[in-house]
């Protein structure tokens, strides 16, 4: 079955690393939606954050090759455990008219984003939630005519509860 | 290990330079002396302008390590592979940067598919030049990366020992490979205090090589279970030096064992057990088990498609164990029942611990009586000169010692197919990228590593061109490898596709304008001989095997024989063709 999944690896915090990954990505042909990457709490490890679609076997088959690369420390299967995922969206949105821009903010102030820019003939924005949310907020909004659009790509975090972690599907195979 | 075959050196400490530790060195002095301390005594190297700082040094050295100059750096790399693969260690190869690199390009993918641990250095253009295209500079680190195991660049000479301690670490633990270490100009000669760590680690790499317990019980609960068990061995085991486990394994099992192109060697080539070697051009024997067998035990193998034919019929009544030190070739393109993550000798050794006897049953009676009509054979011939015939012949008058590399061709299956191979080590070939011209340079890696032992390169009148330069090194270094040409004035392997699958067009396999190749070895300063009907085969041989020195022996053999059986691509293991029997 295919299902999209959040793949976390945190890998050596040096050069060349997003380089080995995504050439591993792309010369093993594994499809992607968004990848991230940003510095951990430890400056020398960073977290990349892959979301994918595929069945249980190409899914295994992407976590096994990304944890062969020498520099690449753990990998997680985020949707295998209690996770929060989060993802910022940028939209510029044709807004010419008063009356079409106290639509737009409507909608704005139903999925709880936020208006950061706007001009005579546009808005700026920001929205930041899961992947739901967001395709939801940008189906809403595509009927006013969307100028411009920047998607950060999401990332996850596990859910932790008293003090202790829910647990991805580490995939260290033993 | 028993396993024969590995050149032992001396511990080489007495090399060591102690009087550096603690001082500030340049960093050509301390790349060697990390070289020299990682047990090298012998690299293949191909000076230019941004490493001489680095070849100055290895001249001063020269004592305690022998530096080859190949004759083009992609023989260099193959070299270097043929000396890993006999001795079973870290083949090391030194290049320059831009056509250095590019040169070596295709000696490192080679030995990558095939898991040879080499460390390949590069010479780079200064730090401060890199990224302007400077004169001879290539991104060799962009260049490669797909066909390594990993990849460094050193930026300061500080980093020099830690970098290249990883590197040799890396290319020989795990499924090993190639480690490639870009060294910029400007980091030879600037200067470090040179510190050894005696020790390597990291904490992003930590391969398994113990196999899990309860994996390896419930693959002896499998075999216990299994009515027609058969082992399917792959490379693994012979980089694992794990044949004398697998040896003891079957005597106590009883399960017949196919090897791998790639595993030639890994089993004695004349048990009685052994099925030969699988696939397109395995024997009928090896591929008949695989359709008819319940349990295959894949070992250190891939299940490459060369191997299975075509996917969904591959072993359809069969259930799948595999044991791999590599996770990622486990599942990669068939199901497992029993995967077993871990290095084929740990795991073999416990395996052998558990496993119950098992007494030959009617599987075992229906494989001796198959091994008698399915087995490779020929029509023999004394009118014309057949292949087989030659193989055959070198194997008996080596009596199956020889250290045998071949080229890419039909030539290399019949290699694979008539030499019995009953020790690992002694056989190379390259099996995953299939690259021509490497089997004359690897031949050079393999003389240098066993340099008592009979040295052969199995080659083909179109492969032998493509590392033809050799002849220079083998002369200067007196090496008395011994090239045998099958030449049948094609590219016969593409030819026989095209007379199956394209009409007979044969589009650009028919070799014109070729030389005669006793008088290229001649010319270089080797022996020559030719081969021009079937009574020629022993006597040549004879001379040309006798003889101290270099030799080149061109036989002339039947043109348009093809390779049987043949399975071809995208069929199943059982529809294979077979040799027309008039
Ligand atoms: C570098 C390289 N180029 C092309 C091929 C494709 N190829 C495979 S076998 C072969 C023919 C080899 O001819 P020869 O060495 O004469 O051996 P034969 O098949 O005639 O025995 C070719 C061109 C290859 N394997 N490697
Ligand atoms: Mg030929």
């Amino acid at each position: 079955m295919n299902r999209r999944h959040i793949i976390s690896v945190l890998v050596e915090n040096h050069f060349g690393v997003l380089a080995r990954i995504s050439s591993l990505i792309a010369g093993r042909g594994f499809n992607i939606d968004s990848l991230t990457v940003g510095e951990t709490e430890d400056p020398t490890v960073s977290r990349m954050t892959i979301v994918t679609r595929g069945d249980e076997q190409i899914i295994e088959q992407i976590t096994k090759q990304l944890n062969r690369l020498i520099d690449v420390i753990k990998v997680t299967d985020m949707t295998e455990c209690a996770h929060v995922e989060r993802e910022l969206v940028l939209i510029k949105v044709a807004a010419p008219t008063a009356q079409t821009r106290t639509e737009v903010v409507q909608v704005v102030d139903v999925f709880r984003a936020r208006v950061v820019d706007m001009s005579t003939a546009t808005l700026t924005i920001e929205i930041t939630g899961d992947s739901e949310k967001v395709d939801a907020f940008i189906e809403m909004i595509e009927p006013f005519g969307i100028k411009e659009m920047a998607r950060t790509g999401s990332v996850a975090m596990g859910r932790e509860r008293n003090g202790r972690a829910s647990r991805g599907a580490e995939t260290r195979v033993a | 290990m028993a396993d024969s075959g590995t050149v032992k050196t001396a511990d080489n400490r007495a090399f060591w330079r102690r009087d550096m530790e603690g001082k500030e060195c340049t960093g050509a002095e301390i790349l060697v002396e990390c070289i020299i301390r990682e047990g090298v005594d012998l690299m293949f190297g191909y000076p230019g302008g941004v490493v001489l700082k680095v070849f100055d040094e290895l001249y001063a050295r020269r004592d305690q390590i022998r530096v080859v100059l190949p004759r083009h750096e992609q023989a260099g790399v193959h070299a270097a592979d043929g000396w890993a693969k006999v001795t079973g260690k870290v083949g090391t190869v030194f290049v320059t940067s831009g056509p250095g690199v590019t040169n070596a390009v295709t000696g490192i993918a080679t030995a990558q598919m095939d898991s040879v641990p080499l460390v390949v250095f590069t010479g780079q253009v200064s730090r401060d030049l890199i990224g302007s295209d400077a004169f001879q500079e290539t991104d060799a680190i962009g260049v490669t990366r797909p066909i390594v195991k990993h990849s460094y660049m050193i930026e300061r000479p500080q980093d020099i020992a830690r970098i290249v301690r990883q590197a040799y670490y890396i290319a020989s633990t795990g499924r090993p490979g190639v480690v490639l270490v870009d060294v910029p100009k400007n980091v030879t000669f600037e200067k470090a205090v040179f510190e050894w760590p005696e020790t390597v680690s990291i904490r992003s790499y930590k391969p398994t090589t113990e196999g899990h317990p309860k994996s390896i019980q419930r693959l002896a609960d499998a075999i216990a279970e299994s009515k027609r068990p058969y082992l399917y061995v792959g490379g693994g085991v012979v980089m694992a030096n794990a044949s004398d486990h697998l040896l003891e394994l079957v005597n106590k099992t009883n399960i017949p064992v196919t090897t791998t192109l790639m595993a030639l060697g890994a089993f004695p080539g004349t048990h009685p057990l052994f099925a030969g070697m699988p696939g397109m051009h395995g024997s009928k024997l090896a591929n008949i088990c695989f359709q008819e067998c319940d349990l295959v035990i894949a070992v250190g193998a891939r299940f490459d498609d060369r191997v299975t034919g075509k996917l969904s019929a591959f072993a359809p009544k069969a259930k799948i164990a595999h044991v791999d030190i590599d996770p990622s070739s486990i599942k990669k393109t068939v199901k497992v029942d029993y995967p077993v993550v871990g290095d084929a000798h740990w795991v073999l050794r416990e395996l052998n611990k558990v496993v119950k006897p098992r007494q030959p049953n009617e599987w075992n009676r229906m494989f001796a009586e198959m091994k008698e009509t399915h087995w490779f054979r020929y029509r023999p011939s004394t009118e014309v000169m057949r292949p087989q015939y030659v193989i055959e012949k070198i194997y008996e008058m080596t009596k199956g010692d020889a250290i045998i590399s071949t080229e890419v061709g039909q030539i290399q299956m019949w290699a694979a197919q008539f030499y019995k191979f009953d020790k690992p080590r002694r056989w190379l070939t390259s099996g995953g990228l299939g690259t021509m011209g490497y089997g004359f340079p690897a031949a050079i890696g393999a003389q240098f590593a066993a340099p008592d032992a009979m040295v052969i390169d199995i080659a083909g009148d179109g492969s032998i061109q493509m590392n033809i330069q050799e002849l220079t090194t083998v002369v200067e270094n007196r090496l008395p490898v011994k090239v045998v040409i099958l030449n049948n004035g094609y590219l016969g392997m593409v030819r026989q596709w095209q007379e199956f699958f394209y009409d007979r067009h044969y589009s650009s396999s028919v070799i014109g304008g070729l030389p005669d190749f006793a008088k290229v070895a001649d010319a270089f300063g080797a022996k020559g001989l030719t081969a021009r009907t079937h009574d020629d085969v022993v006597p040549v041989l004879e001379e040309g095997l006798a003889h101290p020195g270099p030799v080149f022996m061109d036989f002339h053999i039947n043109p348009e024989e093809n390779v049987f059986p043949m399975v071809p691509a995208g069929k199943a293991l059982d529809e294979m063709q077979e040799e027309e029997w008039a």
